[in-house]
């Protein structure tokens, strides 16, 4: 493979990886936006979401439904597992997150923080300490052009994600519901003094946010094949350093960040060391978080902007 | 004086702002259908007053009444739902929503679109200078304009009573004057207004009712042309 | 009002379900009725619970107004009467006596608890004295712990000999993992000081030529003491190498005195109040003349001198290091303990050491709910009583900021 078909693989390659993580740090940016408060368990809710996709794909798999109604089986595993993180989201800022609204921002740290230890080693307790292996759904078949080659699996996640954030835009700037998201992360007071009833906004976003996780959860197994119980972490920082970097706050923001991550990893693994690569991502957010903490399209400091 | 019906009535109101004693035993009443102002200086307690007729600060003790009904331990959300509208001090604008969304929001708890359509055209033709920055982000317009549309947002809920909070802080004469004539305006469509002012002569003058409140406490109510005359008035905030 | 109350409940205790149902799991393979009865009973018990938790709160509301104080509280309170020396003076009875009725493993389990002891107060001076959180923390320890081993293999420096080139290094990562931290807000300062921790780690991990990366290194001399002795070329050093497990239990048992002698004088010190100053209002306290900047980073350079010490001892105690030991979930269980103990008091955290690192030991077959556990009691903490069990009063205040003040009728 000459040069130029390396790289444009790579930046394939960075292209799928980033929207990815943009899915996750949507999750992030839009609880963050909303209440100000970094979502530890986000990373707990991707991979759940994750787990509940190989349940209900090895269950729909057995009756064979993966070979004959392939874009059903589809439809149901993404729907069950976000369905399914969409509760749980709304679980866990009711328990974790609502009653510390009023209190100072260390405690409600701690509780998040509590809450991801809680979410992940109750999974660990379920589904076991080793990875539980998804069932090879997409084979090797692919596309190629100018020497670069696109995987079907890569194809279908991709577009996926792309309707996906599209959907999440659409609905953040056309939807009534989606408005008073918008309005409620600008100033919450006045959105109160306009009827918007704060907790019901709150708990949609937190319905919405870890959806988006659950669905990356879900990618992540089909395309690297398995999933584990502390997946989650290393997504959660990795998809964290995205939102920052595009802006907390900023739906275009965290698109744009997961697209700079997932570059950033794929093109030092490509060419350096790759052992380092996550090294290099943590170096990545220190680095954004002391040089430019509002990120590439924010514009004050921890502005927020849905 | 014979009054018209009360719409607005608040009995003895305290609220604390964590241990500073606000407001202490505020107790006002707004006929249906008028212009009351509420005049004092600065820190007096005039704004905590809005915010506690809106339950965002609530009371702690006293009554509030809205067309005959408690409101005092409502939500700010549910008070909105009751036909109570807010211009806070400040404007408050969504500065990254469009003028044209920040008016929607107005109609946020409405289902009539067709009505809705009908207020919109209302509130362009009472600041025609919205409709120009109507794709406009919030954050981007003039004090002046912010003005407008922070009142343009509240009509929007077709209130019944409408709130202001020194609709004339930071802008020019000329356009407190075109302010304060919209605001006439609106009061002769029907709407009562209890608006909270430091330009105590310009409150003062388009008001029936005028209340005069100092460190938390009504000090002075009466009509408001008698108070335009009272010396003391004259002497604290006309600046005569 | 009571239906209203009982809505509230049932839709809390459906909540705190739906949270329990990532632990129950589902096997694609087969519907277990055993498991959804057991998920329906967990279930119908929070609910039990929280119902009577309310009715016992309610009650209590309706008698007295004033806030409780924590029923810890009240004991430590009824301890002070007693003059200081027969409380301290029986607790260092017990741990000077414990090897001697104890076997082994529960020795072992000693060393363990005043290990962590020392880590939670040198966090405690990050976290509760300055009011910095910390989520690197685990960092210090895993310098002084590497820093002891290279030492130790590579040029055979003794443990005295590296234990002040280990706490120098510790106060130097401090400086630099605090210093870009210094004008950033909670949230970002805990990430940031996540990536740190992650971030040494990951470089222990993978720099194989110097650090034997996921092996680790082994082999590492155990402390030693020096004594003169007689013979027959004279006087001469002999040295005795703690190597039995009661010689090391003491040697940590003094190392923890010494670390809570310290951390209480910081706490009097004029250092100690500026700490506090910043941690209860940065921009005030810069006004009145605190160096905030130095001030900080010796807050980040202390607590992880004392962090160093105790990895050093780790090290040496194993005789083997590992990457593995210093994972992001051992910050978390130290700042459990923190947080558990009460932020900013000493006891506290003492007791929090002994009570989340041998409980599970104790209750051996909870082993596996260990983690679980802590995730559960770091949140329970929070939204019940966010100072902590024994809480320093200061906190108190702080963290209610949302209790309303009545007026004095």
């Amino acid at each position: 493979m000459d040069l130029s078909s390396f790289i444009l693989q790579q930046i394939i390659n960075a292209i799928f990886l980033g929207s990815i993580y943009a899915l996750i740090a949507l999750g992030y940016t839009m609880v963050y936006g909303i209440i100000e408060l970094i979502n530890f368990a986000h990373g707990e809710l991707f991979t759940a979401g994750a787990f509940i996709g190989v349940i209900v794909l090895t269950a729909l798999q057995q009756i064979g439904w993966v070979e004959t109604h392939f874009v059903l089986t589809m439809i149901i595993v993404f729907s069950m597992a976000m369905a399914y993180v969409a509760v749980l989201g709304v679980a866990v800022e009711h328990v974790a997150y609502k009653p510390l609204r009023t209190s100072s921002r260390l405690s409600a740290l701690l509780s998040a923080l509590g809450m991801s230890i809680f979410l992940s080693n109750g999974m660990m307790l379920s589904q076991g300490v080793s990875d539980r292996p998804y069932p090879q759904v997409f084979g090797v078949e692919g596309i190629e052009f100018m020497g670069a080659r696109i995987s079907n699996g890569q194809i279908f996640i991709m577009l996926l994600a792309v309707a996906l954030m599209v959907s999440l835009q659409l609905f953040v700037h056309r939807t009534r519901l989606g408005k008073a998201m918008r309005a409620t992360a600008q100033n919450k007071v006045m959105a109160r003094i306009l009827g918007i009833d704060i907790d019901q906004t709150i708990r949609i976003t937190f319905m919405i946010g870890p959806a988006l996780g659950a669905a990356a959860g879900v990618m992540v197994g089909l395309h690297y094949g398995a999933v584990r119980f502390d997946m989650g972490f290393l997504f959660m920082i990795k998809a964290f350093a995205a939102a920052i970097l595009g802006g907390i706050g900023s739906i275009p923001g965290a698109m744009l960040g997961g697209l700079i991550i997932g570059g950033i990893e794929v093109m030092w693994a490509a060419f350096l060391p790759s052992a380092w690569k996550d090294v290099t991502t943590f170096t990545v957010l220190i680095l954004v978080l002391y040089l430019k903490p509002s990120g590439l399209l924010g514009k004050g400091s921890a502005e927020v902007r849905v | 004086m014979v009054k018209a019906q009360a719409i607005l009535e608040l009995s003895d109101i305290h609220t604390y702002y964590g241990n500073i004693h606000a407001l202490k035993g505020v107790s006002c009443s707004i006929s249906k259908g008028e212009i009351a102002c509420l005049i004092g200086a600065n820190g007096a307690g005039k704004s905590t007053t809005l915010m506690t007729i809106f339950g965002v600060q609530p009371a702690t003790q006293g009554e509030i009444l809205f067309k005959g009904k408690p409101i005092q331990k409502l939500r700010p959300e549910k008070v909105a739902a009751l036909g109570v509208s807010q211009t806070p001090e400040g404007r408050q604008i969504f500065p990254r929503m469009s003028t044209f969304e920040n008016l929607e929001m107005g109609a946020f708890l409405r289902k009539d679109k067709t009505e809705v359509q009908q207020d919109l055209d209302w509130v362009f033709s009472l600041f025609p200078r919205l409709k120009d920055r109507m794709k406009q982000l919030g954050g981007t317009l003039s004090g002046g304009e912010q003005q407008m549309l922070a009142i343009g947002r509240a009509l929007m809920s077709r209130p019944e009573l409408l709130l202001l909070d020194e609709p004339s802080l930071g802008l020019a004469p000329k356009l407190v004057e075109k302010i304060f004539e919209t605001i006439l305006e609106i009061n002769k469509s029907g709407v009562t207004i209890f608006l909270v002012e430091q330009n105590a002569h310009m409150a003062l003058t388009i008001s029936g009712t005028g209340y005069v409140m100092e460190t938390g406490r009504i000090v002075l109510s009466d009509r408001a042309s008698a108070l335009l005359e009272n010396e003391q008035v004259q002497k604290a905030y006309l600046g005569e | 009002m009571i239906q209203q109350e009982l809505k509230k409940l049932v839709v809390n205790a459906i909540f705190l379900a739906i949270l329990l149902i990532p632990m129950l799991g589902f096997k694609s393979t087969s519907f277990d009725p055993g498991r959804a009865f057991k998920t329906i009973g967990v279930f119908l018990a929070i609910l039990v619970l929280n119902i009577i938790v309310k009715v016992i709160r309610s009650r209590k509301k309706e008698v007295d107004q004033t806030p409780k104080k924590p029923w810890v509280e009240s004991i430590t309170e009824r301890v002070d009467r007693y003059p200081k020396i027969y409380t301290i003076g029986g607790l260092l009875a017990v741990a000077a006596v414990f090897p001697l009725f104890a076997d082994n493993y529960m020795i072992d389990v000693g060393i363990t608890c005043l290990i962590y002891v020392c880590l939670g107060l040198g966090l405690n001076i990050v976290v509760g004295l300055c009011g910095l959180l910390d989520l690197g923390y685990i960092a210090f320890y895993a310098v002084g712990a590497y820093t002891y081993s290279l030492l130790n293999l590579t040029f055979g420096l003794s443990f005295w000999s590296a234990l002040p080139i280990g706490i120098v290094l510790g106060m130097m990562a401090g400086c630099i993992i605090g210093y870009p931290t210094l004008k950033m807000r909670g949230d970002y300062l805990a990430i940031v000081t996540l990536g740190f921790g992650e971030i040494v780690r990951l470089v222990l991990n993978n720099w194989d030529s110097l650090t034997a990366g996921p092996n680790g290194l082994f082999g590492m001399k155990r402390p030693a003491l020096y004594y003169p002795s007689f013979g027959e070329d004279g006087l001469a050093w002999a040295t005795y190498y703690l190597k039995s497990l009661p010689s090391l239990y003491y040697f940590i048992l003094i190392i923890a005195i010494l670390t809570i002698i310290g951390v209480r004088r910081l706490d009097n010190s004029r250092i100690g109040r500026a700490w506090i100053a910043i941690r209860e209002d940065e921009v005030a306290a810069e006004l009145s003349g605190v160096p905030t900047t130095w001030i900080k980073l010796l807050a980040y350079a202390l607590g992880a001198a004392f962090a160093s010490v105790a990895g050093a001892f780790f090290a040496a105690k194993l005789s083997y290091t590992n990457p593995n030991f210093f994972l992001f979930m051992e910050s978390c269980i130290v700042l459990c303990i923190v947080v558990l103990g009460g932020v900013g008091s000493i006891p506290g955290i003492v007791i929090a050491a002994f009570v989340l690192i041998a409980a599970p030991e104790v209750f051996r077959g909870l082993e596996n709910y260990r983690m679980l556990a802590f995730g559960g009691i770091m949140t329970t903490m929070m939204i019940l009583k966010p100072e902590g069990l024994i809480p320093a009063t200061r906190r108190r205040r702080e963290l209610h900021e949302d209790i309303a003040t009545k007026p004095k009728d």
